[in-house]
């Protein structure tokens, strides 16, 4: 078959691929730079086609919500938000982790803190990486860098959450959800039947027939020795996660002198710095985590080994560069450069902080 | 008579509800929760709709609604359960689906996603427990508390000059285009009881018909967060609650 090849906005992306994916449901509320996911959804009417719900709920916090309600059911659902938004969101997303719940959050980061600016950021790396809501727990996070990735992860991020029973969450910003650029669209998937559901997730509050015992979604348990064990049982998930899953691309990091660590838009921004270095005789390899949780440690660990310095290369103020440290524990320098509050740097701009920075 | 000779079948005149479990309640003696969720039971059981039900649970005082009631559940977030149902019930469309919110989830921190699930219309029914305290956490003022009233966190009562007026959620939410049927109840007599439990049966059946929302107010005693004794809890309700919120059906379309 040929491929199907469109050009469109990354936001168009998730939202084709999720109708394509099979995705029961998406609950939203508009904010920029993300609201073409909605509105592409609205347009397409999945509803009519592949069964899927589309809903404009009330807020962020009736969204995330509805996806706690829709996951419940073993269903898969998702939403998309922007940074202000997906604060909003930060209770349900500790509920939905605490009970155990599959889900697909996207966040279209943009620069704060506050109302900040609906220019592009990588700001909300700690919230994503870091658990976000309360409680100890993690997102399996996922940083796309191209359209194409926006569609592809749709999937990848729902089987993720499923195979795990954990919110997954993809993590792009202003420019990978506004860009438009080539996508070979994923081909379609039917949508679970209830008894498909009903097998795959026997923990799915659908009803309770007479051969099974009442399901119960929840993330509340008083008695502090069985919380203790649940807390441990999401540990040992966070393990699996992290020993399975860690994602990432090497870029020209063979016999490289120098490594830039960048994910997301700004790695395709470090691409072309690395051709400008290479131009100048400088080698640079370029690492870009795809699972920023899990972290690629070990991989970014073995560039140390034989690296003379790395870059940590964010739009944000000093983010991911914590975890690229704790990664090398020493054993060359690491540096940062970030731009902030919505402004994205030039190549040369990366190029000239790693020379003043590591040279 | 030996109490043997008593406790015979043919002398049944009454049972628990078979879809309420041997779990013991964790509610106070003299509490109204007890017998909505007997009457839920009940409505669930009669209709023959258990495989096909799922109950929404709140934050507060029935907040273990789930280990009562013998369908499948979930357990909301504080104030969330009409957004949490509007997504079950849109993914699901032929099961029942209701919530089961106490005042201070549905009317103070719930209220947008209440009004909101009401508007849209949402075809699940809100069984709304309202006994103008927060009894869970100890006795403090709700948004329904009534004016003078005292609580924790108004201990010299209620003064509307600080804290606003009591809130009359089913007044609020009748004036929804998206709401079939709002009503108010109480179940602080046998009548009341039985009133209350054709409500719940009427709720339930307009969510299954796909009517629309359905609210029904049960004004209820918090004898515990009242300081009072669950007969002259009884007492007060009609003699104080009843004047700010009356029973009966607002909206039934």
């Amino acid at each position: 078959m040929k491929e199907e090849i469109k050009l469109m906005k990354g936001n168009e992306a998730i939202a084709h691929a999720a109708i394509r994916y099979g995705a029961d449901g998406y609950f939203g509320y508009p904010i920029t730079p993300q609201s073409e996911v909605m509105e592409t959804l609205m347009e397409e009417q999945p509803w009519e086609t592949t069964g899927m719900v589309v809903l404009q709920a009330e807020s962020e916090v009736a969204a995330i919500n509805m996806v706690y309600g829709g996951a419940s059911c073993g269903k898969a659902v998702m939403t998309t938000s922007s940074s202000p938004g997906v604060s909003l969101m930060q209770e349900g997303v500790s509920y939905l982790a605490g009970a155990e719940l599959p889900c697909l959050i996207v966040n279209v980061m943009r620069g704060g803190p506050g109302l900040g600016t609906i220019q592009p950021s990588q700001a909300d790396y700690f919230q994503a990486t870091k658990g976000g809501g309360h409680g100890d727990y993690h997102l399996i996070t996922l940083a796309p860098a191209s359209v194409q990735e926006m569609a592809d992860f749709v999937a990848l991020g729902f089987d993720l959450a499923f195979k795990y029973r954990n919110p997954a969450i993809l993590l792009a910003d202003g420019v990978i959800g506004q860009m438009m650029e080539k996508v070979v669209l994923p081909p379609f998937r039917k949508r679970r039947t209830e008894e498909e559901i009903r097998q795959q997730n026997p923990w799915a509050t659908l009803g309770k027939p007479k051969d099974r015992k009442r399901n119960v979604v929840t993330s509340l348990e008083l008695d502090p020795a069985i919380m203790e064990q649940n807390n441990i049982r999401f540990q040992a998930t966070y393990k699996r996660i992290a020993e399975n899953e860690v994602r990432y691309e090497e870029i020209n990091c063979e016999n490289a002198d120098y490594l830039i660590v960048a994910f997301g838009s700004m790695s395709r921004i470090c691409q072309k710095t690395i051709e400008l270095a290479a131009e100048e005789g400088i080698k640079i390899g370029l690492l870009r985590p795809i699972t920023l949780w899990p972290f690629p440690t070990e991989a970014i660990a073995r560039q140390a080994d034989h690296v003379k310095g790395i870059l940590s290369a964010e739009l944000n103020a000093g983010q991911m560069v914590e975890d690229v440290r704790l990664a090398v524990n020493g054993k060359v320098r690491v540096e940062h450069f970030g731009r902030l509050g919505g402004i994205v740097p030039t190549p040369d701009e990366v190029l000239t902080a790693l020379k003043e920075k590591l040279m | 008579m030996d109490i043997n000779e008593i406790i015979k079948p043919e002398n049944l005149v009454y049972t628990k509800p078979r879809l309420m479990n041997d779990n013991p309640m964790h509610y106070c003696p003299g509490c109204s929760h007890g017998v909505v969720h007997k009457l839920i039971a009940e409505v669930i059981d009669e209709m023959g709709i258990e495989e096909e039900t799922i109950g929404v649970a709140p934050v507060g005082c029935a907040v273990f609604a789930y280990n009562y009631i013998d369908v499948d559940w979930i357990e909301a977030a504080h104030g969330r359960a009409p957004a949490i149902a509007t997504a079950v019930k849109r993914l699901n469309p032929k099961k029942m689906v209701f919530t089961y919110q106490g005042d201070g989830d549905l009317a103070a921190i719930g209220t947008a996603e209440t009004i909101h699930a009401c508007n849209r219309g949402e075809n699940i029914a809100i069984i709304f427990i309202n006994n103008g305290i927060y009894g869970m956490t100890g006795g403090q003022m709700a948004p329904t508390t009534l004016e003078g009233m005292k609580t924790s966190t108004c201990p010299y009562g209620r003064n509307v000059a600080l804290n606003g007026y009591p809130l009359r959620i089913a007044e609020l939410v009748e004036r929804v285009d998206g709401t079939c049927y709002v009503t108010r109840q109480s179940v602080h007599t046998p009548a009341a009881i039985r009133k209350a439990k054709k409500a719940i049966r009427l709720a339930f059946e307009n969510s299954m018909a796909g009517k629309g929302t359905s609210m029904v107010e049960i004004v209820s005693t918090c004898n515990s967060g009242w300081k009072m004794s669950p007969v002259k809890s009884n007492q007060w309700m009609e003699e104080h609650m009843f004047a700010k919120y009356p029973l009966g059906d607002l909206k039934n379309v």
